[in-house]
């Protein structure tokens, strides 16, 4: 009865607490109340890894005065006594909404795109909003307020969702008593920057993730020259990115890929990221260490597929069911790896459950301090705020937890979590738990009657004998009412039955008959039953007791991916047909060594010790297929927000995990360039790989090429085949100005640059200067022969040449000027009648440039395509006549020449990368396939590990489909079977980026 | 030869100078002979020194030179050390229907609606396409011009590839309706505010139900007094009556099986599976059913990741171990133009171990006898039209896929085209020659 007194008191004085002593009072006299609260003999825990058993926590006007195993308590202290229980500081959300209402997206659907700003006065682009302050939102909702709390969370970091810089956060208090004056700790407590687009703008750019990196740089750069006085007119987000510069900055990645492209965008503008992460950190754990960032990982733990329908199931990619499997184990890898890492509830549809997959983490190895760490003291730390959060030393917040017992066991019930000093009951320490079975008599009659439930909720089962009766329990205010209905079933009878709970553990009152009589009854409680004997060692609730049986990593995580990558080898492949592509021709009965990842020699009769010697009789050794033009392995492909993009960057945007890169490997490619799309005049920069399947992002890229930019000439930039008039230009004569315009300038700013005055470092300026300046190189999509002739004439005012005409169609009809030019075409074999432009289009393309003088490749625009190039190059035979060595070349040699890659791959030349097929015949056969690919001396396709790939996809598919039954069958909730809609990009695909 | 090809090559181009498109070959006046090539009839077997005889448009002899002398007759075209293949077919194709892609005025593809029994391909089929003689040159003589869309997209007809005319061109009219049996999968529309990927049709039952229902309407109407004429019902007659075939688009093991109960339960007999993506699954009923399959495009990529790589490739090869009757069909992304590499596609299952002379089947004669034209096309036996070709080398390899002569009906056509026109041109502009 005193607690519960105590407890009133205690809120009436939590008013005082949030008083401010600079308001005037008019309902009544000023109150202070500087009296401490104790709790003592609790099991407190001060830091996640300093515990005190028994310990006393001492606070006064929101703060931890002190906390220790013996604190003087002063004099006008409330002493609670919390023994049993423990004391935990409350959790911190980093990555909140919490208050700050999501703006709804811009109607308008299927108009003409926008392509300037909707606003005056701010940077160019709508999607940077540096100014924008969550705190201008913020609008406090109890009832979520209560949701957090019942989860364990004190604090929380809300910001707006909403852009690509987003502005500040704030960093709110979840207390409902004393008004926003007592909750928010920061009103701007750090950055926010996304790679998603506002919804409250329909201004295009960027429309891709690597439009959004551009951006990011460019606003940097544009901020530092706005810092040093360079502008003329105010520029309100720019001013608030400065202002907001030494906050704290915070990404949304979203997965382990962006968490990356974040880590090298931050590098590049000096800013290290704290990472929103994505679940998947596990996949490539060293590459995310590498990045030393902390991050915020979701706890989002994807459902068991529902597989009971065997054709549903069938669809299911491996990829999607080992993702189930294997995510639970990512807060554990982060861990082992020292990855510093905060939790968030962000992506659980209710912060409740929060606990259960935490415990998840935990069962799947996650170590408990860790995880209470991630809850705790690094968020604080990653706020700067470690004095004030995160703990229970002295000084900081009171915000904590008292629990009943550890706080990742699934029995231990949350009582109360106080936020700066002010209580909130969650479950009340002071109700009694009751639950537990009982045996009573009433009348001559004896029942059994078994209480589970919450302790403040419970519900109960009263059975009479085998007979189970209809009851009903309601426990509040210490009285337990308890109905049951009489055993004759003809009849609506009740027995009701009140007891006091008291210090007695049995239950005892008086029972009302149907008929209004009174009598006395006592329900003895049962002993309990060890349960726990035989359970989990530490005696603790986790659920199902068996160890999780989680599928190894493989490189990718997925189909046809390594468990360990393959490594360099020395191969000896004898008595082969070897296409050399050099002045030796096609030698047959010959061998190649391969060593060091070079060719090392090629003749007859060779030996090396420790090589794997292959036989290739009757087989055919050549270079490895390289395809010009590709956009395979690349999450976006078109910036089509603007009609120059040269800041965008394909290496930003590299999928190493397509599984095309193998399909291609198993087509004898090895080396490609990754193209951005057409749908812009000046589209973006290349990225030439090689197909290194396995490898990362970074590693796939091939760091000794050159530079190469996109161009695009016709139909796609002039918008021509869908609907939008708004965007210059819309005819090829706009086309050729655009350049002109672009180019001047671009002349204009590199000689600025050059003079050593100030300028404003443009990356897109930067880009173009590089072409002027004959460093990068363009390679340009193009259909009809006016526009080809005037790219030539535009780039020879300028001083410099184009390089190549990419899947050029009527180079036939001009190759005579582009010979004199010196560009090189590349183009389909046979491809026409798709659009009105490509209706001139003839399969003898190849073979009349090739002729002229010409640098004559073939590209596929396809990633079904350029698995089969060797076709594709084989059709020049027939269309024109080109001998077979020179059609060969179409596709390995020649394509290597136009990427400036000749040096190093495109024949078979001792002491160039040993990027090698083997074929099981003629190359430019319909017949033959690839039976090995190599680069640099790594075999990455294998005829014979194919199978066996093969058999590990249906060992795994099985195994996972088989244990997600069994989850099912538990009763676990599942989800319906979805399925990747893979997009095969080509040039004229745009990216969906809301 | 090579010569003799030239002087063809040239007459022919002469005679078009001033057209945009060939003038078709006029009919078949005087008998010809081809002798000493090696003949692929198109039934499995492979005639050395071959001796063939054409006359009033049909194969009057076929036989090896070596064993039996018979007399030539007429024009003797020497093809020693060439090739003769009956014409290639492509089934279940737009040729003819759509000139450019991208140009929404040339599309006569698909109608709109969603049961379109009584929409016909052929009176839209464009006799004078370029696209359409690009196919000649590489033995593609025959096509099914196919509309699309919609559950039921319409009715097909059989064409020649060398044509004044819809009327000319036509070899079967009418000869099948077209059904895109319902996915199992939907694609989630993110516009809606729907998550993006592949998730299960929930209206799976509900647009196979649309469809039942358009059937008992149509037999309703068909057994009824057709007091009113409905022109979607009494398309469908065929269907019943057993003298149209029935071409069901289905690619997944469900709907290819529930396709098959669905055609059984309302009595449509002639059956045709197109795609067949996971038709080796149901082989054993299609073969005990005689269900033939038309498989989609070899040179497309798996629908899985987890997929075997060569699977496209090797589909049809699969299917034809197990027994069932295949042909090739190339829908999908620019499938007009890509047509012409329909042999290329038989020549890739081959390199995943399917013989040579099997391989060319799932283009000649395995397509006549899915289609239904197996008594005029298909092979090079004698009584079927001389709808053939002679190629200097092995014309599913594109390095020797080299056509000399080529003749539908017996009509030596031409082999030049838009193409070839702009080839010689610019070819003795740019290198002069």
């Amino acid at each position: 009865m005193i607690k519960k007194y105590l407890i009133i008191t205690l809120f009436l004085g939590s008013f005082s607490i949030f008083a401010q002593e600079h308001f005037p009072k008019n309902d009544g006299v000023k109150s202070t109340n500087t009296n401490y609260t104790a709790f003592t003999n609790a099991r407190i825990f001060v830091t996640p890894s300093q515990i005190i058993e028994k310990g006393t926590l001492l606070i006064q006007d929101g703060k931890v005065v002190s906390t220790g195993a013996s604190v003087n308590i002063p004099a006008n202290a409330v002493v609670i006594d919390v023994s049993g229980k423990s004391i935990y500081p409350s959790f911190i959300d980093l990555y909140s909404g919490f208050g700050v209402e999501k703006p709804k997206r811009q109607s308008g659907q299927g108009r003409s795109p926008q392509y300037d700003a909707s606003r005056e006065g701010f940077y160019w682009n709508d999607h940077i909003m540096p100014e924008q302050n969550a705190i201008d939102h913020f609008k406090y909702d109890d009832k979520k307020a209560s949701e957090l709390r019942k989860a364990g969370f004190g604090v929380v970091n809300t910001h707006m969702h909403d852009g690509i810089i987003r502005g500040t956060g704030s960093l709110i208090a979840l207390t409902d008593a004393g008004g926003d004056a007592a909750r928010v700790i920061d009103a701007n407590s750090a950055q926010y920057v996304s790679f998603s687009k506002s919804v409250k703008s329909r201004q295009s750019y960027p429309g891709s993730i690597m439009g959004s990196m551009a951006i990011l740089r460019q606003v940097s750069l544009d901020a530092d020259w706005y810092a040093k006085g360079g502008s003329k007119v105010t520029d309100r987000s720019l001013e608030a990115y400065n202002a907001n510069k030494n906050l704290v900055q915070i990404a949304e990645a979203g997965s382990r890929a962006n968490a990356m492209r974040f880590d090298k965008v931050g590098d590049e503008i000096g800013v290290r990221y704290v990472i929103l992460g994505g679940g998947d950190e596990y996949e490539r754990i060293n590459d995310i260490k590498s990045t030393g960032a902390t991050y915020i990982i979701p706890l989002d733990f994807p459902k068991a597929y529902d597989v009971d329908n065997s054709f549903l199931a069938n669809t299911l990619e491996l990829e999607s069911m080992l993702e189930w499997n294997q995510r639970p184990t990512n807060p554990k890898v982060l861990a082992e790896n020292n990855v510093r890492f905060a939790l968030t509830p962000h992506k659980l549809k209710k912060p409740g459950e929060l606990k259960s997959n935490l415990m998840k983490a935990i069962k799947y190895g996650l170590d408990e301090t860790k995880a209470l760490e991630a809850l705790t003291t690094v968020p604080a730390a990653v706020l700067g705020k470690s004095s004030e959060l995160g703990s229970l030393k002295k000084g900081a917040y009171a915000n904590f937890l008292i629990t009943s017992g550890d706080i990742f066991d699934s029995k231990t019930t949350l009582h109360e979590n106080w936020v700066k000093g002010n209580r909130n009951i969650i479950e009340s320490m002071d109700v009694k738990d009751i639950r537990g079975d009982y045996s009573m008599n009433i009348g001559n009659t004896a029942y059994e009657l078994s209480i589970s439930g919450k302790p403040s909720k419970p519900s109960a089962k009263v059975k009479s004998g085998d007979n189970e009766l209809g009851s009903k329990i309601s426990y509040s205010n210490d009285w337990v009412n308890l109905t049951i209905k009489t055993a004759d079933s003809t009849k609506n009878e009740y027995l009701r039955l009140v007891s006091k709970v008291g210090p007695s553990d049995n239950l005892s009152g008086k029972v009302i008959y149907p008929n209004g009589n009174e009598s006395s009854f006592m329900a003895t409680k049962k002993p309990k039953e060890d349960k726990s004997s035989g359970g989990m060692g530490n005696g603790k609730n986790n659920g199902n007791g068996k160890e999780p049986r989680v599928i190894p990593v493989s490189y990718p995580n997925g189909a046809y991916g390594f468990y360990e990558l393959p490594k360099q080898e020395t191969i000896l492949f004898t008595n082969a047909t070897v296409w050399t592509n050099e002045a030796e021709g096609i030698l047959e009965n010959t061998d190649v060594l391969i060593k060091n990842g070079k060719i090392a020699a090629i003749g007859n009769d060779l030996s090396s010790t420790g090589a794997k010697v292959i036989d290739a009789t009757g087989k055919h050794v050549t270079s490895g297929i390289i395809d010009e033009h590709s956009h395979i392995a690349a999450s976006s492909i078109n910036e089509g927000g603007h009609n120059s993009s040269a800041e965008v960057s394909i290496e930003d945007v590299i999928d190493p995990e397509d599984v095309d890169i193998y399909r291609n490997l198993a087509g004898g490619v090895t080396s490609m360039q990754i193209l951005h799309g057409s749908a812009n005049p000046i589209g973006g920069r290349s990225a030439i790989i090689k197909l290194k399947w396995g490898e990362s992002a970074q590693n796939i890229l091939n760091k000794n090429a050159k530079k190469f930019i996109k161009f695009a000439l016709g139909e796609n930039v002039k918008q021509s085949n869908w609907q939008s008039f708004g965007r210059f230009p819309q005819t090829r004569m706009g086309v050729e100005q655009l350049y002109i315009d672009y180019f001047s300038r671009a002349k204009a700013y590199d000689a600025q640059k050059k003079s050593g005055k100030p300028y404003r470092k443009d990356i897109e300026m930067e880009v173009l200067a590089e072409i002027l300046n004959k460093e990068r190189f363009i390679s340009c999509h193009s259909y009809v022969q006016s526009e080809i002739n005037m790219l030539m004439k535009v780039a020879e005012k300028f001083n410099f040449n184009i390089n190549t005409f990419t899947h050029i169609l009527e180079g036939y009809k001009v190759a005579d000027k582009m010979k004199d030019h010196g560009v090189g075409g590349s183009t389909f074999s046979d491809w026409w009648a798709y659009k009105f432009e490509v209706n001139d289009a003839i399969p003898y393309n190849a073979a009349i440039m090739h002729n002229a003088g010409v640098v004559t490749a073939i590209n596929s625009d396809s990633g079904e395509m350029s698995r089969r190039l060797n076709h594709e190059a084989a059709k020049s035979v027939k269309y024109g006549g080109v001998s077979e060595e020179d059609a060969w070349k179409f596709v390995t040699l020649n394509p290597a020449k136009l990427l400036h890659i000749d040096d190093r791959v495109g024949s078979l030349k001792v002491g160039k990368d040993a990027d090698v097929v083997l074929w099981n015949g003629h190359p430019l056969s319909i017949y033959s396939k690839p039976e090995r690919t190599i680069i640099e001396g790594v075999t990455y396709f294998e005829i014979e590990r194919d199978k066996q790939l093969r058999e590990t996809i249906k060992r795994d598919r099985n195994k996972l489909i088989t244990m997600m039954l069994e989850e099912k069958n538990k009763g676990m909730k599942t989800q319906p079977v979805k399925k990747k809609d893979k997009r095969m990009f080509d040039c004229e695909t745009l990216d969906i980026n809301h | 030869m090579k010569n003799l090809k030239y002087i063809f090559a040239l007459l022919v181009f002469s005679c078009s100078l001033g057209f945009a498109q060939q003038t078709p070959a006029p009919a078949q006046t005087e008998a010809f002979t081809i002798v000493g090539a090696t003949a692929h009839i198109g039934n499995g077997e492979v005639v050395e020194n071959c001796i063939i005889t054409v006359e009033d448009g049909k194969i009057t002899a076929c036989v090896d030179g070596t064993k039996s002398r018979i007399a030539h007759i007429g024009k003797v075209i020497n093809a020693e050390g060439q090739h003769v293949y009956p014409g290639f077919i492509a089934p279940n194709s737009t040729l003819g229907l759509q000139e450019i892609g991208a140009v929404r005025a040339t599309n006569d593809t698909r109608e709109i609606g969603s049961m379109n029994p009584h929409i016909r391909s052929l009176i839209a089929y464009n006799a004078e396409s370029k696209i359409v003689e690009s196919m000649r040159p590489n033995g593609v003589l025959i096509a099914q011009a196919t509309p699309r869309g919609g559950w039921i997209s319409g009715t097909s007809s059989i064409v020649q590839l060398d044509a004044w005319n819809w009327e000319d061109a036509a070899i079967k009219a009418d000869d099948g309706i077209h059904m895109n049996w319902p996915n199992t999968f939907t694609r989630g529309r993110w516009w809606l505010g729907e998550p993006p990927g592949m998730r299960p049709n929930k209206n799976y039952a509900k647009n196979v139900g649309e469809i039942q229902m358009f059937i008992a309407e149509s037999k309703a109407y068909l057994n009824g007094g057709k007091a009113t004429m409905n022109l979607q019902y009494e398309a469908m007659k065929g269907l019943f009556d057993g003298t149209q075939k029935l071409y069901v688009r289905a690619s997944s093991e469900q709907a290819i099986r529930d396709a098959i109960d669905f055609c059984s339960e309302n009595g449509i007999s002639d059956v045709v599976i197109v795609g067949g993506y996971e038709a080796h699954k149901v082989s054993d009923l299609l073969k005990a059913k005689n269900i033939p399959v038309l498989a989609q495009r070899v040179h497309r990529t798996p629908n899985s990741d987890d997929d075997d790589y060569d699977y496209p490739y090797k589909l049809a090869k699969i299917l034809v171990d197990k027994g069932v009757l295949v042909g090739l069909e190339n829908s999908g992304g620019m499938e007009r133009a890509n047509a012409r590499n329909l042999p290329f596609q038989a020549g890739t299952v081959v390199a995943q171990g399917l013989d040579k002379e099997e391989a060319l089947k799932l283009i000649t004669s395995n397509t006549a006898k899915i289609l239904g034209v197996d008594d005029r096309l298909g092979t090079l036996e004698v009584g079927k039209d001389a709808t053939l070709f002679i190629s200097k080398g092995d014309a599913l390899d594109m390095r020797t896929n080299i056509l000399s002569h080529a003749f539908i009906s017996g009509r030596a056509i031409s082999l030049e085209s838009h193409q070839t026109t702009l080839w010689k041109r610019y070819n003795k502009k740019i290198n002069g020659n």
